[in-house]
């Protein structure tokens, strides 16, 4: 195995790294998640730590942060070791951590949320003016735009996202681990954190970018280290690499650059869509009056900032939500408002849909993989005898489709919290693929899935396509759209405010329709 | 990749983690007998040998167990829709009503015909009650917990009415029901397997056991082997997946709620039917809120169900004992030791899971 190069105990300059890891294993049970892994981060730095689900970042940082104890291997700040034995001692030597998932209380304001943990005494009145004046300045210098008295359950999430890092500042972070920030982001709110992330480096602060996300690697970072299997398998300046030799490193073989894809045949129109209007829980209308037809053996890619209605016109048409008005016509059979048609006529009518929340829509993450297996089809005469489940049959039959789909470990009984991320995807996706639905539904199909996931997850849509099936594909990954899509739709505040096509299309020109300023 | 991934062992999950919470009550418990000047293992010898040392122990731990198994499936099979039925109390008590009126105006009828008419009127009197909170749940989202529990208060109220205004039997003072006629009361243990010319001890162990035994092998085929029990679990798990896979959450609450109310009036057939041979006041005597312990210590399966209910039935039966041998342990304080025990299984049940997990944790 080879082994990367060794990180220099000092950096030429002849200051210690801010951080350095060396020799760091971790076992759980009889897994190593880290064997002997080194890093070291230069002051100053934005340091990229990427590799696929799975491949023992998470851990190592864990082990930063305090959340886990090494087995083995020492941590040293500033050249010297330390014991981080909790996150406390990791807060106290200036390491802070910006969770994947916000750790803030939504009905506190900003400011009671950033002082939360460092309150500074007993009474509130006396700290607050001052913690005020603070949080004024953090904003100020780094770019952290938040109106402190805000409740943050009003914020969207790229400004939560800043509540994480000023609450962090607040505390005196020098060194700022994220966690696939920008997973929850609009390409918008992404690129506004790196603004941010370049202001820390500009005053100081070393910041450690853990993600999946090559393109964001060589936007923002100085220098990277790629880690595979639990082992670190090499560090690399930013400036010196490519997005093809970090790609090889992490997945350990060469990527296909390009799918190789055949021109569209398109046929008949399998879905019409015309006039629809949807209102969401609270009764906003979502969806405002929304036509478009979807033929088979092509592939509708819909563009738009996440929250522009997406999710409540893939959720009516898959029968999740009903409707106000309009129509869906689907093959022969034609849906109105006061005729709709639920999730299981659907499926019977051959739709299939991958949802967009993969977690709580998609699979029920405390079931075995084969009982998420056999989700919206339960009623399906193949999986046992009248009201019985089958479940030898369906065991069976989970490990062919976990077989076919490349869903690692191919275990039926295992939960499917146990799972990682793409093959959470890849079973659901064998779920709604291998009953050949003539339309298929697709939301963040490669949502928190890694790079080869991604991969084979595109060529099955493609494929699909390929056979004549229709599918509507919706993303706020721009780089998928435009990749997969044979038509792209871009939709901004529940309405269609543009139809292109991929080769016409260009980053700049989607990304203006999107903002809804074009 | 992290802590959560790490899962104990079957055998520590069911068998081990539920000992030692075991053990940690009885610990607890003997500090107290130990305050009260008693010796402690003695207490313990005391309350195993009644509750399993004879025909006569064993018969009515069995006894007190036919009731726990009932009310603690009940729990368990809302509990796998998501729902805390905490009104398990109130629907045995109005099944009552349920058995007395089959027992009390149709005993012209044979035992073979009046014994399942008032299986019949539990399950359905129950179900009934468990209805009126489920449908409130699905359709207005009232919560169940809130109101199963004030259902509770209203089955009082109205077998309290009922029991002294309209049920009594006339020209008594005690608010009850005139005693069944031999056709219309479930023969005991004792009766059927002397028949079958076996000898045990006279106890009010009686037929319903042999329900509760039924059930408990019902609810474990519809909840685990039924395309049915396969929606139920799906909505508890996640209301959304449900709505997502075609399942309608509303159904499945309503449903299941009366499965549960159903299986929680086998406490109406046990007592009434089974061991008083008439409608009593309060005759469910908290077993429907010993049943939420039940079912959180048997981890909501049918089998924990059953080792727990005959554990609770151990500790009623021989705490019985214990009040009696041991005049300075009065019967308070077996309730005393009974809820502390309740504390230590339910409510500090997963107290040693993560050390556990850090000991035998694999992946």
């Amino acid at each position: 195995m080879p082994h990367g190069d060794v990180p220099p105990a000092h950096s030429p300059d002849g200051l210690a790294p801010a951080v350095e890891m060396r020799g760091i294993d971790k076992r759980f049970g009889t897994v190593l998640a880290n064997r002997s892994v080194d890093l070291s981060v230069m002051r100053g730095h934005i340091h990229g730590l990427i590799g696929e689900n799975g491949a023992g970042k998470s851990t190592l940082m864990s082990i930063l942060y305090g959340f886990y104890a090494a087995d083995a291997g020492d941590i040293l700040i500033d050249g010297r070791v330390v014991a981080i034995t909790d996150s406390r001692a990791a807060i106290h030597h200036g390491i802070e951590m910006v969770h994947q998932h916000f750790m803030l209380v939504d009905t506190m304001t900003v400011l009671e949320n950033v002082i939360l943990g460092a309150e500074g005494g007993a009474l509130l009145t006396r700290h607050l003016p001052a913690a005020r004046q603070r949080l004024r300045r953090f904003s100020r210098d780094y770019g952290l735009d938040v109106e402190p008295d805000v409740l943050v359950g009003d914020l969207p999430v790229g400004a939560q996202q800043r509540v994480e890092i000023l609450k962090s500042l607040y505390r005196g972070a020098e060194i700022l681990i994220l966690d696939e920030p920008t997973g929850v982001l609009t390409p918008q709110e992404a690129s506004d954190l790196f603004r941010v992330l370049a202001a820390l480096r500009a005053q100081g602060k070393t910041v450690i970018l853990v993600t999946h996300k090559l393109k964001e690697i060589m936007a923002i970072t100085d220098r990277v280290s790629v880690m595979r299997g639990g082992r670190m398998v090499g560090h690399r300046d930013t400036a010196a690499t490519s997005r093809e030799e970090l790609g090889e490193l992490m997945i350990g073989r060469k990527l296909a650059s390009r799918l190789d894809k055949a021109p569209a045949r398109v046929g008949d129109v399998a879905m019409d869509v015309s006039d629809l209007h949807v209102r969401d829980a609270m009764g906003v209308e979502r969806v405002k009056g929304v036509s478009f037809a979807l033929h088979r053996g092509e592939i509708v890619g819909i563009a738009g900032v996440s929250g522009n209605g997406q999710n409540e016109l893939m959720e009516a048409l898959a029968g999740m939500r009903r409707f106000e008005a309009g129509t869906v016509r689907l093959g022969d059979t034609v849906l109105t408002a006061e005729r709709p048609a639920g999730p299981d006529l659907l499926r019977r009518l051959g739709m299939a849909h991958v949802p967009e929340d993969r977690l709580r829509t998609g699979m029920v993450p405390s079931f075995a993989a084969r009982e998420s297996a056999i989700l919206g089809y339960h009623e399906d005469p193949r999986y046992g005898r009248g009201p019985l489940l089958d479940w030898g049959r369906i065991d069976r039959h989970t490990r062919a489709l976990m077989e076919r789909y490349e869903v690692k470990p191919p275990l039926p009984r295992l939960r499917g919290s146990l799972f990682s991320g793409g093959n959470q995807q890849k079973l659901i996706m064998a779920r709604e693929l291998e009953r050949d639905p003539a339309v298929l539904l697709v939301g963040q199909p490669t949502r928190g899935v890694d790079i080869g996931g991604i991969d084979f997850i595109h060529r099955r849509l493609l494929d699909m396509r390929d056979r004549g099936k229709a599918v509507l594909l919706v993303s706020v990954e721009l780089d998928e759209i435009l990749r997969l899509s044979d038509r792209i739709l871009v939709m901004f505040d529940g309405r269609l405010v543009g139809e292109l096509l991929p080769r016409d299309a260009d980053e700049g020109q989607l990304g203006l329709l999107m903002a809804g300023a074009a | 990749m992290s802590g959560t991934a790490l899962r104990l062992p079957w055998w520590a999950e069911y068998a081990l983690l539920p000992l030692l919470n075991l053990a940690l009550a009885l610990l607890a418990a003997g500090v107290v007998v130990l305050v009260t000047g008693e010796n402690p293992v003695q207490a313990v010898a005391v309350m195993v040998r009644g509750a399993f040392g004879t025909g006569e122990g064993i018969g009515y731990t069995l006894y007190y167990a036919t009731d726990m198994i009932f009310t603690g499936l009940a729990v368990a099979v809302a509990f796998h829709c998501g729902l805390f039925n905490i009104g398990a109390e109130g629907q045995a008590y109005i099944a009552g009503i349920g058995v007395t009126l089959v027992c009390l105006y149709l005993d012209f009828l044979p035992f073979w015909l009046v014994a399942p008419l008032a299986l019949l009127g539990a399950a359905a009197f129950g179900a009934a009650y468990a209805a009126i909170p489920a449908w409130l749940q699905a359709r207005r989202g009232s919560h169940i917990v809130i109101t199963t529990i004030m259902m509770n208060f209203i089955a009082y109220a109205l077998m309290e009415w009922l029991l002294v205004n309209v049920l009594i039997k006339p020209g008594q003072m005690s608010p009850e029901t005139r005693a069944f006629k031999p056709n219309a009361i479930l023969p005991s243990m004792e009766t059927v397997l002397g028949g079958l010319g076996i000898e045990v001890a006279g106890t009010p162990l009686n037929l319903s056991f042999l329900v509760a035994l039924a059930c408990l092998v019902l609810v474990w085929v519809l909840i685990w082997h039924t395309r049915w029990g396969y929606g139920v679990r799906v909505v508890g798990a996640s209301p959304r997946a449900a709505v997502y896979a075609g399942i309608a959450p509303g159904q499945r609450i309503v449903q299941s709620m009366l499965l549960s109310g159903a299986l929680a009036g086998g406490v109406a057939l046990n007592e009434v039917m089974g061991a008083q041979h008439r409608l009593l006041v309060n005759f469910p005597a908290g077993y429907g809120f010993t049943g939420i312990a039940v079912a959180l210590m048997g981890r909501n399966h049918p089998f924990g169900v059953l080792l727990a209910a005959v554990l609770f039935g151990a500790l009623y039966q021989g705490g019985a004992e214990l009040s009696f041998d041991m005049p300075a342990i009065s019967s308070y304080l077996v309730v005393a030791l009974q809820g502390l025990v309740i504390l230590f299984t339910g409510g500090l049940g997963l107290m040693l899971q993560a050390p556990l997990v850090r000991l035998l944790g694999r992946r």
